[in-house]
């Protein structure tokens, strides 16, 4: 057993029916270290999630996660991690602060330490002035707040957040990732995230992985990923515009469409751009920047990440519910 | 010592639903009211039975019937719980799923019990002002009538948690109204003696455990009864020790 990971997978697979939705994945994750899943729709992230908490048995495979085995000891697993769900999981009919009490009492915490942390945890996420109101009076950020506030109220060894900041707004998201990153430094907690901003991963996370049909295509420090693609992007918009001319030049990486438009993934890209225009014609705009994590994220799975919603997310499922009845 | 404070944490929060949700609990005491005063004054003013009036006589039926709903209902509800993701931030609590189940037991019984004890207040009011002659709540008859209907409530709040641990959406709830809850209320004798049952309808009768326990509560409060209070009570026993078991297990092997 190598103690060096804190979670370690080995050929996690989880099928439904013909589907295969996680794929013999094998994955160490750090103690301490901030770990992204990113992925289109469907690829396996929250299924991962769901298998690494013990809330779905999986196919085959398993994982150890800080040295307990998830399908053999599910119960010890358990008592290391904590989860956010990406779903609100609060009662409604509770205030806030009940529901804080609630999960000190679902996690055994001593009654000073859980009034502590209640304390603490409501600071973080500004909720303090609101929480005798009851839940179904907060607004869809206040329960994102709230939910989080309560995975972090029991400090795990290990916590999952799936999509932790959906829904809030600018502000909101720099305290709750300062947050995240403190006690992933402070507590030396292991913290792996699922999300669908590429700015967030890109700001938050030590290394991550890109899933997509249940199998991981790249994985490595944002700074190494991006480095990878290989130089800068250039982005041209034209109408009848001729690639053909393109494809002889050696330093073109990559040639893909971008809405529409044209995406160049160029080494140097000043020292070239002359000859690009003058091969290309008449152009309409040119862009030259260095390359984000969305460029990674198209480059692998050839999928923007911005044309996505998180599947299943609960604004979309209430509005589902509304419209059926 | 952590399992316990966490089934304290699942009736904590059941109570605080049911005392916050006014409308349950109004609704639990109008309901058999209307039961009380419509169809048992109104049939009553025709049907009696052993000397005794229609209201009287179905006044345990009505006792069983709230229990029924109120116990069933409830571990139905799960589904909900399941539909948002309450039910995930218990599941992934360092609890036994074992204690999770008997959480929600405990939970859902009181919810039950404190209608039940309303309606005891009002059968106490009809007795006294004599709305309801014929009803004797002595001390030992209310103590046992008690004993009966929280080992029922059990069973039944198991039967629904069940249900409700296998079901993934609230569509099928009218069907559990429809084929589980109104049989079992109709086939109880809850209504009607059942002495002279047709030879169709006695078999259907004698395996409901809902039966017994409405001839156990009516055999104390009103002396009318078919079987011995201590077969009433040892099937009504039986029947909550095995849907316990199936439950238990039920909830070991739920999905999400």
């Amino acid at each position: 057993m190598n103690f060096m990971y804190v979670i370690e997978t080995k050929k996690l697979t989880k099928k439904f029916d013909e589907l295969v939705a996680v794929d013999n994945l094998n994955l160490q994750i750090k103690e301490g270290e901030i770990f992204g899943l990113l992925g289109p729709n469907g690829a396996g992230k929250t299924t991962t999630l769901l298998m690494l908490t013990t809330l779905k048995p999986p196919t085959s495979g398993t994982a150890i996660i800080n040295s307990y085995d998830i399908v053999k000891q599910p119960d010890k697993v358990r008592k290391s991690i904590g989860i956010v769900f990406q779903d609100p999981s609060s009662d409604e009919i509770l205030t806030g602060y009940e529901n804080l009490k609630l999960h000190g009492w679902l996690y055994d915490m001593p009654s000073t330490l859980r009034e502590e942390r209640i304390k603490e945890v409501l600071e973080l996420v500004d909720l303090t002035d609101r929480k005798d109101d009851r839940v179904k009076k907060y607004s869809g950020g206040m329960r994102r707040r709230m939910e989080l506030a309560r995975g972090l109220m029991h400090h795990p060894k290990i916590l999952f957040l799936d999509e932790p900041t959906l829904g809030l707004d600018p502000q909101s998201r720099d305290v709750i990732w300062k947050y995240i990153e403190k006690l992933a430094k402070e507590k030396n907690m292991t913290i792996i995230i699922t999300t669908h901003y590429m700015d967030e991963a890109d700001k938050l996370c030590n290394r991550l992985a890109i899933i997509d049909r249940g199998k991981i295509v790249v994985l490595g420090s944002p700074k190494e990923l991006k480095k990878e693609l290989g130089g800068d992007i250039i982005r041209l918009k034209a109408e009848n515009l001729d690639i053909s001319g393109l494809k002889k030049l050696k330093y073109i990486k990559n040639i893909s469409d971008c809405d529409g438009e044209i995406c160049l993934t160029v080494t140097d890209a000043s020292a070239h751009i002359q000859e690009i225009l003058s091969t290309i014609g008449k152009v309409d705009s040119v862009e030259i920047r260095s390359p984000t994590l969305d460029d990674v994220f198209l480059h692998y799975t050839g999928r923007g990440m911005r044309q996505d919603t998180p599947e299943g997310s609960w604004a979309e499922k209430a509005m589902h519910a509304s419209t059926k009845s | 010592m952590s399992e316990i404070k966490g089934i304290y944490a699942l009736w904590y929060r059941e109570m605080k639903v049911f005392m916050r949700e006014r409308s349950r609990v109004i609704s639990s005491i109008i309901n058999p009211l209307l039961w009380l005063l419509i169809i048992g004054g109104g049939l009553g003013s025709a049907v009696s039975f052993g000397g005794i009036n229609y209201q009287t006589f179905i006044y345990p039926g009505i006792l069983i019937q709230t229990a029924l709903f109120s116990s069933v209902f409830f571990g139905v509800y799960i589904v909900w719980d399941k539909k948002i993701d309450f039910m995930k931030e218990v599941l992934v609590a360092p609890m036994r799923r074992t204690s999770i189940f008997f959480g929600k037991i405990l939970g859902g019984s009181t919810d039950t019990f404190l209608q039940l004890l309303i309606l005891y207040g009002i059968g106490f009011a009809f007795m006294v002002t004599g709305i309801m002659p014929g009803l004797h709540l002595t001390v030992v008859s209310v103590l046992i009538s008690l004993v009966i209907l929280l080992i029922t409530t059990i069973g039944l709040v198991s039967v629904g948690l069940i249900i409700g641990s296998q079901m993934e959406s609230p569509e099928g709830f009218q069907l559990i109204i429809s084929f589980l809850i109104f049989p079992l209320f109709f086939m109880s004798g809850a209504l009607f003696p059942i002495t002279n049952l047709p030879a169709w309808l006695a078999p259907f009768i004698f395996l409901n455990p809902v039966t017994y326990a409405v001839d156990g509560i009516r055999g104390v409060m009103l002396n009318i009864s078919k079987f011995p209070l201590l077969m009433d009570v040892g099937v009504v026993c039986l029947f909550a020790v095995v849907m316990i078991l199936i439950g238990t297990y039920a909830f070991k092997k739920m999905k999400i």
